[in-house]
């Protein structure tokens, strides 16, 4: 990783090495702010903010880290940076900072980016980090944005608020699935994304580690 | 570099260090968006009881009409006449419960909202002339499914007939008990009774399962069965003389004998 070129820093993440699709990393965000899309793009922006600033910081003092406290470290940068993306949320989108409730505050335990910190800032020049945090948040943004839109639009008949399918409760014919506005829905969604990606790019999928043995017989047990 | 990264003095330097920048970082943030954000919660807040009184419009200047419309009075919910001696504008009646001196706890069977603690006083918008006001509302907590919803609830100034209900903060399921918040179940409030027989301080209006008829009834959420009970068992608290029962019953005798003289200057001598 160490020699790479920016445009490459920057894209990969977001279908070759997704973190959520390849990694599995962020799921429980993932699973809980994706109801709607307007949420899953703030949440989405705001995730991109501290993954790119985290990378960045962590980067500038890289050499200064002591190795014995480094995780430390790396976390007291991203809650930092988290805590000013809340208060910045509840200055000026009131409305948006009620809805993502405690899951702003959630993104210091988001894997996304203490990985990309730990895995990538540590050994990377500042610039090559920040775009690298850019990246992996357009990622994580790319797998959000996708959910929120079926969950939405499948849950609740509407894009971005827009009503696109009339609901039959404001006197339309669309029948709202309510299990896509449940959190376990996001788990279809986010397993077809990964059958598609890893259809597409066959070289994501993963060798069986284990073998399953054929079952045992009682007699060769004794 | 001079010395290891990893040598005592190194590790308490850059903790020490990084301690320092990140907390003036977070202050800085803090500091300066507060007054932004109380604005934000207050306009919310504003905008939550002009809604609940069937007010509110969008688009309008929330601050200007509640100034001009509603004015908030403090009540001690025990003798149910207002108080003088907290200050509307301050008086914040969620956090005083927690204080021994201005709030109670509550337990068992008096208990059915789930609050475990509650305040002795507790403040109520008047809308209109305050006087003789033409709604009452109150604001009403309790536990639904999953944790504390908090609302208002507007009456008319006969204290018994509901103009409309709302919540402001809770966690019921999207699509299920959140539909507490559904215009179209919030309508059907509007013109139920609180208490079904005169002179009678423990409120009838309940959430009813399959189709609500009469006056104290409403049809309770398809699929919430337990944030249904959780609507009920708050209203039952609340408008019951453990909460605003007392309270209401001057608006509900003021009907039968004088509308217009029901002033909150005889409501007090009256209590004295």
């Amino acid at each position: 990783m160490s020699a790479a070129n920016a445009k490459s820093v920057l894209t990969t993440p977001i279908f070759k090495n997704n973190p959520i699709a390849l990694q599995i990393l962020g799921i429980c965000s993932a699973l809980a702010v994706t109801t709607s899309m307007s949420v899953s793009l703030v949440m989405t922006l705001a995730v991109i903010f501290v993954t790119a600033f985290s990378n960045l910081f962590v980067s500038l003092i890289r050499h200064h880290i002591p190795s014995s406290i480094r995780i430390i470290v790396q976390m007291t940068i991203i809650a930092s940076l988290v805590i000013v993306v809340d208060q910045i949320l509840k200055a000026y989108a009131y409305e948006m900072s009620k809805q993502l409730s405690v899951f702003v505050g959630l993104i210091i335990t988001n894997c996304i980016v203490m990985g990309r910190a730990e895995g990538f800032a540590m050994t990377n020049t500042p610039g090559m980090s920040f775009l690298d945090g850019v990246g992996n948040g357009l990622g994580y943004g790319f797998i959000l944005m996708t959910v929120g839109f079926f969950r939405e639009l499948l849950g609740a008949g509407s894009v971005f608020g827009f009503t696109v399918l009339q609901p039959v409760q404001d006197g339309g014919w669309y029948v709202p699935n309510g299990l896509l506005l449940l959190p376990p829905s996001a788990f279809f969604i986010i397993g077809l994304i990964i059958w598609v990606l890893r259809s597409v790019n066959p070289e994501q999928v993963e060798e069986n580690e284990f073998q399953m043995k054929p079952n045992t017989q009682p007699k060769e047990a004794v | 570099m001079a010395q290891s990264n990893n040598s005592i003095k190194k590790i308490l330097t850059v903790a020490f260090a990084l301690c320092i920048v990140c907390s003036i970082i977070v202050s800085t943030a803090a500091v300066a968006l507060r007054s932004k954000q109380e604005f934000n919660q207050e306009l919310d807040r504003k905008t939550n009881i002009l809604n609940v009184a069937q007010l509110y419009e969008p688009g309008m200047d929330v601050n200007e009409t509640f100034e001009s419309t509603i004015t908030p009075r403090v009540v001690n919910l025990e003798t149910g006449e207002y108080s003088e001696e907290h200050d509307p504008a301050t008086y914040n009646a969620f956090e005083a419960r927690r204080d021994p001196a201005s709030g109670r706890t509550l337990s068992g069977e008096k208990d059915i909202a789930g609050l475990s603690r509650q305040e002795l006083y507790s403040t109520v918008y008047l809308v209109g002339d305050p006087n003789d006001p033409e709604q009452i509302i109150l604001p009403i907590r309790g536990q639904g499914l999953w944790g504390l919803m908090r609302g208002f609830l507007s009456v008319e100034g006969d204290g018994n007939t509901i103009v409309g209900i709302t919540y402001y903060e809770h966690s019921e399921t999207p699509g299920l008990g959140a539909e507490v918040n559904n215009p179209r179940w919030q309508a059907q409030w509007e013109g139920k009774e609180i208490y079904d027989e005169e002179g009678e301080l423990q409120p009838a209006i309940s959430l009813v399962k399959g189709g609500a008829s009469g006056e104290t009834e409403v049809d309770a959420l398809s699929g919430a069965t337990l944030t249904s009970k959780g609507v009920t068992n708050m209203l039952h608290f609340w408008l019951s003389p453990q909460g605003f029962g007392e309270y209401l019953a001057r608006f509900r005798e003021g009907t039968n004998a004088n509308v217009a003289e029901g002033t909150d200057a005889e409501l007090e001598s009256e209590g004295a």
